[in-house]
């Protein structure tokens, strides 16, 4: 059965199906939606449940050729770097799906549209053929665009333009760097096995003598790649996006945002930039790094300074998303793992900060962190599961941040060990801007105003329960995760060889 | 037979089962949610005596279990109980027990009883890992969970704001310590690629000199942070918002002395290493002698007491930084008591008249006597008079300070020596103040508390005068010689008896206690001339040195004016470049517009337009008229003629 077919292309059959849905059933459309979401999560559960770790390669391929004048296939597969991002982008989509509850205008093409996102996201992480890849990457622009650009807040058409340009911008540059590849490699070949193949031996480029103000073609072809990664990831300086499209995507969209298409950059670090070119991700590892501290640092800093929940979590994002980079540039073992847990981590526990600040705003109509005070007194169940996340994103040990930044830390120290103090000393200001959070918004005497706020319900608390789970079963036992990923990591490492032979 | 080995891990998950038991249900279960903490903590303190009872037989107890592999690298977590553990172990079980008893007395009726207790197990579990860890990232992990649980016992009466800010410095100040730890811990795992305590004592040798100065000094950050030494001391006072048994548990008895129990446990990295060894004891010293000085003009009770913990604290400190890796960890156990019991009292006396300024209580003897009587026992131990706990391990701290390595010893033995003066002296005011003399205030009607909160008083008043007698030269130091075998890398050395050391110490407590005699029982000396007559010194001491205020203004504020800054400059420059790239991306459409509508648009208009113009003047000659065609054809005709003439006539002439 081709089973990556069916999970990437069932929420597509979803989304067709609900074309044929009369607009005025919103009760029908939403549920036949989230069934689609369900058995698309399902499946990616089997296809995790069917992986094995141990055996090297990829597993569950499909493989058809398609376009052979340009030698282009359909060649689907999965290995432990992607199968962990499919069950994710599985779950969350489905969360998501239930958060949707609350939209009320023009449901059908909402769903239309979140469903055929999904298809975009598990292809992405399923396909292993470098054009896939980049129809998949581009094609969720589309309904990302509309998501936004429709049912977003008050600046909705500026947020949205800014996404699309920006991301179809790096998109290009990442494209260049497919077809650098493609008419470099001999034969021509756009297959991503055959080109980390070819670039771990040192095939690639073999014999180009291009310069460019002293960078040779591969090195040009990883920073295009690199450009067009960063701003999904987002990398600093190409973050300023990220605050805009959040502040203004419905929650579940944000939700979807944060925990999956942000996870793209950093995914085509693990699964092509650094494999198919480990010299010249070697060569810019100080890029990585500066980047990444910056990153980290100035996100910290800058979500402290914010009084809008939103824009908090997003900037928060930033410093979380700059442990990727501080991971990668280490090019040890431990940093390449702990890079990616924060990929995951990052997802279930600004995934569920995404969910819960929706649940505020659904009450309050407002993120203004400053108009709330003593909400811990009138909703204390709420109370108690956003304090977990926000600890969670606090890293608290005992739950997966701690794990990612421990990780991270511990494979990037003894490489560079003044630039890590300088990361670790971040933990502070990060305790700094979740606890001033969690100070205004819940703590103190009760702000009148909110004396009628009625807690959270039992559909809110179903889409983030799991996330708590998940995110606790983490920090206890790293081994779920790292069972899957420690095989493909350590090949990897293999392959790529460490930072100074 | 079971093996004892196997049931360790349950000492910290039986409280983490209440933990959940409680946070679930306990809203359900009322005031009966307690039971369940209790019977998680007396489980814990029961299965915690077999191991004790093995390190008194010279055994010790070990587990491990691989926690998971990073690469090939696998990171094992363990659990294990020598004399040192063994030690802490009955710390915080026994004295926790009694709290946890106490409380139900204390927070009868409140609101969020259930919660309380809640967090309670949920610190016994967190404490627990950091006492039975065998390495450091467990260590760890239970140190950052114990700050939670101090952050949410602090806040928890969250209604009021001073309670939550308190709860957040407490957390953030130690999260600076916490960055030390973690530096630590990255530093160990690097030169020894593992942090398992055992492992790194083995490997120690290979890194003698100086490679371990900066590592041991981190590590000591994030004591300094837990056990609230200069310069991170600030957040312990204002931790006293949280309720008060919150206080003796873990703002004086087990959490901040985790710090101390962390440095001991890990002394191999601290041993030889006189560097390091000076900044710890400075440090611990200094802090011992600024908190005295601050107790000394406080005037409510459970800021004296907290006061009196940071410097306590500080002695524990300056022990272990002199090289006293006994002594250190033998006045934390005499201090956990006395403390406990000091803290207890003080609750039990805000409970029954409704204040904690003492400047409004006064001869609640009468009122109180089983409170009063066991403030005295915890007052004559904490004072260092013989043969009470106190005494026996200051003594120690004050022997180790003088026989002492480290350079300076002698100058931080004299300020040890005074600062326990200070510390004779601050207590007494207390305790004369509180329950002798007459009632100062007569709105108050003082009433002794209920069994539940004094039976425990009374349990800890007989520890808090004898516990020390073990580690006292009429036991043949045994507390001593069973300590010594948590640190098999030190070579066990005699102990020899000074005693001019503790002539002194005695000496110097009698003062102190005197001279708080003389001034707040007979009045011979007025408190009110004396604080005029060093009155600078008095402001200074009573506005606790004014760290908070220089911290705020050197620190906080310029710290958070540069998150705003940076804000400022992510919305103007960073995210100005974006949008002025759109600019100029739109300004070249908008040329690239005027260009197409005027130059190629214009062109090709300008084409239309001349063959427009042109053709008008040329339809000018097409009228249609027979007549004016004949004209023009005669005119043209006319005009060759005339050219043709005119040619011919040139070539004539």
């Amino acid at each position: 059965m081709p089973l990556l077919s069916l999970m990437t292309f069932i929420p597509l059959a979803g989304a067709l199906v609900l074309l044929g849905v009369p607009k005025s059933r919103t009760e029908t459309i939403k549920w036949v939606g989230l069934g689609f979401t369900i058995i698309a999560f399902i499946l990616s559960v089997i296809v995790t449940l069917q992986y094995v770790p141990t055996q090297p390669g990829f597993q569950m391929q499909e493989y058809y050729s398609w376009i052979p004048q340009i030698h282009v296939n359909y060649h689907l597969g999965v290995d432990g770097i992607s199968v962990p991002m499919i069950l994710l982008t599985g779950l969350i989509t489905m969360l998501a799906g239930v958060a949707s509850w609350n939209i009320k205008i023009r449901v059908k093409e909402y769903w239309v549209l979140f469903l055929f996102l999904e298809t975009g996201m598990m292809g992405t992480f399923a396909c292993l053929d470098l054009f896939l890849f980049y129809i998949f990457w581009e094609i969720m622009l589309v309904p990302m665009y509309f998501l936004i650009g429709i049912w977003g807040g008050p600046r909705k058409e500026y947020a949205a333009i800014k996404f699309f340009l920006y991301t179809l911008a790096g998109g290009v540059l990442m494209l260049i760097g497919f077809l650098a590849l493609y008419f470099t490699s001999e034969p021509h070949t756009l297959s991503i096995p055959l080109l980390q193949s070819l670039g771990q031996q040192g095939k690639l480029f073999a014999g180009n003598n291009f310069r460019f103000y002293g960078l040779t073609l591969p090195h040009l072809v990883f920073l295009a790649l690199f450009i067009g990664f960063a701003i999904k990831v987002p990398v600093w300086p190409f973050h300023t996006w990220l605050p805009d499209a959040h502040v203004e995507a419905p929650t579940p969209i944000s939700v979807i945002l944060a925990a999956v298409l942000l996870k793209m950059g950093g995914y085509g670090f693990y699964r092509i930039s650094h494999p198919i070119l480990p010299d010249a991700a070697k060569h810019f590892s100080w890029l990585f790094l500066i980047l990444g501290i910056i990153g980290i640092v100035y996100g910290a800093f800058v979500a402290l300074a914010q009084t809008d929940f939103k824009k908090m979590v997003a900037y928060s994002s930033v410093s979380h998303m700059g442990f990727i980079l501080l991971g990668m540039s280490a090019f040890t073992i431990e940093g390449f793992i702990g890079g990616y847990y924060q990929m995951f981590s990052h997802g279930i526990l600004t995934g569920a900060m995404f969910l819960l600040v929706g649940v505020l705003y659904d009450r309050a109509h407002t993120r203004d962190l400053n108009a709330f005070g003593g909400l811990a007194a009138k909703v204390p169940v709420y109370t108690f599961v956003l304090s977990i996340m926000a600890l969670g994103s606090l890293g608290l040990p005992g739950m997966s941040g701690f794990i990612a930044e421990f990780f991270t830390f511990l494979g990037a120290f003894p490489v560079y060990r003044e630039m890590t103090m300088l990361a670790v000393l971040t933990i502070v200001v990060t305790a700094g801007y979740i606890l001033f959070m969690m100070q205004r918004v819940l703590l103190g005497p009760l702000n009148e105003k909110w004396a009628n706020m009625p807690d959270i319900n039992a559909r809110e608390l179903l889409t983030v329960v799991p996330l708590i789970v998940i995110t606790i079963a983490l920090g206890v036992c790293p081994s779920l995760l790292l069972n899957i990923i420690n095989p493909v990591m350590k090949t990897m490492m293999v392959a790529i060889g460490p930072l100074h032979p | 037979m079971l093996n004892y080995t196997n049931l360790i891990p349950l000492i910290p998950l039986i409280p983490l089962a209440s933990f959940v038991i409680l946070i679930l249900f306990g809203s359900r279960m009322k005031e009966k949610a307690a039971y369940v903490s209790i019977g998680a903590a007396l489980a814990a303190f029961a299965l915690s005596v077999p191991g004790i009872m093995m390190t008194l037989k010279h055994q010790s107890v070990h587990m491990e279990w691989i926690w998971l592999y990073l690469g090939d690298r696998p990171i094992k977590m363990g659990f294990m109980i020598d004399s040192l553990t063994a030690m802490m172990l009955f710390v915080v079980t026994f004295i926790g027990s009694l709290i946890h008893i106490y409380s139900v007395g204390y927070m009868h009726g409140d609101k969020r009883f259930s919660r309380y207790f809640a967090y309670l197990s949920l610190f016994f579990f967190s404490m627990l890992l950091i006492v039975l860890g065998d390495n450091l990232i467990m260590v760890f992990i239970g140190w950052e969970m114990v700050g939670l649980c101090s952050y949410l016992l602090i806040s928890f009466w969250f209604e009021r704001m001073s309670a939550a800010r308190a709860g957040m410095k407490a957390f953030l100040a130690n999260r600076v310590g916490d960055v030390g730890f973690l530096l630590a811990i990255l530093s160990f795992f690097w030169m020894f690629g593992t942090v398992n305590f055992e492992q790194m004592a083995e490997k120690i040798h290979q890194y003698q000199g100086t490679m371990l100065v900066i590592p041991a000094v981190l590590l000591f950050c994030g004591a300094v942070g837990k056990s609230a030494q200069f310069p991170l001391h600030v957040w312990l006072p204002d931790a006293m918002e949280g309720p008060t048994p919150v206080s003796a548990l873990i703002h004086a008895a087990t959490m901040v002395a985790a710090g101390v129990y962390m440095v001991a446990r890990s002394f191999f990295v601290f041993h030889g290493n006189i560097e390091a060894m000076q900044v710890v004891s400075y440090i611990g010293c200094f802090t011992a002698f600024m908190a005295a000085t601050i107790a000394l003009t406080q005037t409510d009770i459970k800021k004296v007491l907290a006061y009196s913990t940071l410097s306590q604290l500080g002695y524990m400190v300056m022990a272990l930084g002199v090289g006293g890796y006994i002594a250190g960890p033998f006045h934390l156990m005499t201090h956990a008591f006395f403390k406990a019991l000091l803290f207890l009292g003080a609750g039990s006396v805000i409970h029954g008249t409704g204040t904690q300024d003492i400047r409004q209580m006064g001869g609640l003897m009468k009122k109180m006597p089983i409170t009063a009587w066991t403030f005295l026992a915890a007052f004559v131990a904490i004072a260092g008079l013989p043969p009470f706990a106190g005494f026996w391990s200051k003594d120690e701290i004050l022997l180790s300070t003088f026989n002492s390595p480290v350079p300076g010893h002698l100058f931080l033995f004299a300020v040890g020596l005074f600062t326990e003066a200070l510390t004779a002296f601050y207590m007494a005011r207390v305790f004369f103040l509180t329950f002798l003399g007459d009632a100062r205030d007569k709105e108050i009607h003082a009433h002794e508390s209920p069994l539940v909160m004094t039976v425990p008083l009374a349990i800890l008043a007989f520890f808090a005068l004898f516990i020390g007698l073990p580690g006292s030269p009429m036991a043949g130091h045994w507390f001593q010689h069973w300590l010594q075998q948590s640190f098999p890398y030190m070579h066990a050395h005699e102990i020899h008896l000074n005693f001019g050391v503790m002539g002194a110490s005695i000496f110097l407590a009698l003062s102190g206690i005197g001279l708080a005699y003389l001034m707040y029982i007979k009045g011979t000396i007025s408190p009110d001339k004396v604080a005029q007559s060093i009155r600078p010194l008095y402001i200074y001491s009573l506005n606790k040195w004014y760290w908070d205020e220089i911290y705020g203004m050197f620190l906080i504020k310029p710290f958070l004016w540069s998150t705003n800054a940076l804000y400022a400059f992510d919305v103007w420059i960073v995210d100005g470049v974006v949008n002025g790239a759109a600019m100029v991306a739109r300004g070249l459409g908008f040329l690239q517009f005027i260009f197409d509508k005027y130059i190629v648009d214009g062109i090709v208009n300008l084409f239309g337009w001349v063959t427009q113009k042109s053709s008008r003047i040329v339809r000018l000659v097409q009228t249609g008229i027979i007549q004016n065609y004949i004209l023009l054809l005669v005119v043209g005709l006319a005009l060759i003629v005339w050219f043709k003439i005119l040619e011919n006539m040139h070539a004539v002439l």
